[in-house]
């Protein structure tokens, strides 16, 4: 810590170096100084004294450790001082976010609301909950992955194992733009395939249906990348015993690769569990629990926490119920997300002696 | 068990690049036969035409004749699965599947293929690790990971799942180069071994190794980067490292080439 008051002594391998506490210092002082500024030039915003904080930080960071420390240590430190206020500026907006939804989703969520519909209840009324929204993306999200894991993963386990040419290029091609497919647009063309051409009414499986073209995508890329990382030596090892191809695949790729698929494939279902466009397309909702997804519109938790709010002007009940149903919402895929970390630690190959 | 291989006239292609051009030699049952040559003379590729596994490179094709006893290997209408059962291999680096426990990997030939006897299965699992000398040092941990093994010791694991399915031929292709003087030393021990049993057949770059090991030697060479390697003769291993009758072989061997 003294090494800063020791400038005579120059060694060629121990120059001055400042303080350990000397970033929390920075930082502490750059953020007293953007308050200070901010006072002062009588800002209103909440955010402005943070931005002025954070270029202050780096130019003071640099400033004094160029003067004490040189130039290499001094650009060092700004590179270290930049990963900082670029992680906090990612980290800000996504804490208040988690913040803001629980402080105002508690306030109705219980397991009367989770177990309970808005069949009787009016939009400006308290009470009512949330179980047909909850049962309806369920459901839309459970037919969607039903249908888009199996195709996902053996489009790429074709293109991975056995595709060679042309109609891989072009699978892949069209992988690829379908990964760019606004939502609006998946919903459009099964509205218009399904509803217009086929005559078909509202129902969560044409939203599914949509939400499957959304999912698909993500599903075969994420695949794809985690069966090119299982080394060819395994499967070489495999054929060589005589095993005929599909079965090292089955047997020797997939549970390789399990852990990695597992994590895309709830990655995707977190993506789509969120969609809204298609489903006010296809599903619209419903106050009444309606446990059939092929028949008449269903609720879903995007609808419902986008009409609740629509309804409510921003205050009373329907705000609330609003706010619960975005917790729950992120709630769920929270889980999903847990889930699959654990499956794929759980599945990872084993390395333990 | 161990079969004779006769090779004539054998062309191996990667897409349209010729990698190896008209080899011919017989391999004797029950014997060591090792392939030696300078890199990219086609020595691995050779071994991998024995039991089909060139041809799951992409763009790997063969012309050309390997009987087995008195099959042809690439005849019409034989199926590469059977014929690796019939021609075991063994990879540079050991390769054990990693979601394997130690039990598994050993069974994991008769195991994937679906054709054996839950009882018999354990009597396989350690004859199998017992001869490739392995047993003592794993049997009380079968149900660890295969990859929690040492260097050598998964190379012995390998050798132990290739036996287990009871081929005719061991292909091994340079099993030593990743492992410690003593792993070498016990997988040489085990060569000697195995070859009571099995007709075997080592790539080495190692030509100690090929001498202590093998009955005969071949040696390949090619002409220039580009052009395709080619068997330069076959030979009883002690003629060749004393006397061997072409003039590139004394070169390699002794270390004066190229």
């Amino acid at each position: 810590m003294s090494h800063a008051t020791l400038p005579d002594r120059r060694s060629s391998l121990r120059g001055a170096s400042l303080p350990k506490w000397f970033p929390w210092a920075a930082a502490a002082g750059s953020i007293a100084l953007g308050l200070g500024i901010s006072a002062a030039a009588g800002l209103q915003s909440d955010i402005q004294w943070g931005l002025i904080a954070a270029v202050l930080f780096v130019i003071g960071t640099y400033a004094v450790a160029s003067k004490v420390e040189g130039r290499r240590q001094a650009k060092d430190r700004v590179a270290t001082s930049l990963v900082w206020v670029a992680f906090i500026l990612a980290v800000v907006p996504l804490a208040s976010l988690v913040y803001e939804t629980v402080k105002r989703g508690v306030k109705v969520l219980d397991g009367y609301f989770l177990s309970h519909s808005m069949g009787v209840v009016g939009d400006a009324e308290p009470g009512g909950g949330i179980y047909h929204a909850l049962l309806g993306t369920l459901q839309q999200v459970g037919i969607a992955t039903a249908i888009a894991v199996p195709v996902g993963v053996l489009t790429a386990i074709y293109l991975v194992e056995y595709g060679r040419g042309k109609l891989a290029r072009a699978v892949t091609f069209f992988v690829d733009v379908m990964t760019g497919i606004p939502s609006i647009v998946a919903g459009l063309f099964i509205l218009s395939i399904w509803i217009v051409t086929f005559g078909m009414g509202q129902s969560g499986f044409a939203g599914a249906m949509a939400l499957t073209i959304l999912m698909l995508p993500t599903v075969v890329r994420s695949t794809e990348e985690m069966l090119k990382l299982v080394p060819n030596e395994l499967r070489e090892a495999s054929l060589a015993l005589g095993v005929p191809k599909w079965r090292t695949i089955l047997k020797v790729v997939l549970p390789t690769s399990i852990g990695g698929i597992a994590t895309g494939v709830m990655l995707s279902i977190a993506r789509i569990t969120g969609e809204t466009a298609p489903l006010l397309m296809l599903v619209w909702t419903t106050p009444w629990i309606n446990a059939n997804p092929f028949d008449g519109p269903q609720g879903s938790l995007p609808v419902y926490i986008y009409l609740q709010y629509q309804s409510s002007a921003g205050v009373g009940p329907g705000y609330d119920r609003a706010w619960a149903g975005a917790l729950t919402l992120i709630a769920f895929i929270m889980i999903l997300n847990l889930a699959a970390r654990g499956i794929a630690r759980w599945k990872a190959p084993k390395t333990g002696r | 068990m161990a079969k004779r291989i006769d090779v004539s006239g054998l062309n191996a292609y990667y897409g349209s690049f010729l990698a190896i051009e008209d080899i011919s030699m017989t391999i004797e049952p029950r014997s060591v036969t090792a392939f030696i040559g300078p890199s990219g003379c086609g020595k691995s590729t050779f071994l991998r035409t024995l039991n089909r596994m060139h041809e799951v490179t992409p763009g790997g094709r063969v012309e050309g004749k390997v009987m087995l006893d008195d099959e042809n290997l690439y005849g019409a209408g034989v199926d590469p699965v059977s014929v690796r059962r019939e021609v075991g291999m063994v990879f540079q680096r050991p390769n054990p599947f990693p979601t394997m426990s130690v039990y598994d990997n050993v069974a994991a030939g008769l195991k994937l293929n679906g054709s054996y006897k839950k009882s018999e299965l354990d009597d396989i699992v350690e004859r199998s690790l017992k001869g490739a000398n392995l047993w003592n040092e794993v049997k009380d941990r079968l149900n660890k990971p295969g990859s929690g093994l040492s260097g050598g010791q998964q190379q012995r694991l390998c050798i132990a799942r290739a036996i287990a399915v009871e081929p005719n031929v061991l292909l091994m292709d340079e099993p030593c180069s990743a492992l410690d003087p003593i792993s070498t030393l016990a997988i040489e021990d085990l060569i000697g071994e195995l070859k009571e049993r099995f007709t075997i057949v080592i790539v080495t770059h190692n030509m100690q190794q090929a001498a202590r090991v093998s009955d005969r030697t071949a040696f390949f060479n090619l002409a220039a980067v580009g052009q395709p390697g080619k068997l330069i003769e076959i030979d009883e291993t002690e003629r060749i490292f004393s006397n061997p009758s072409v003039q590139a072989t004394e070169d390699y061997i002794s270390g004066r080439f190229g």
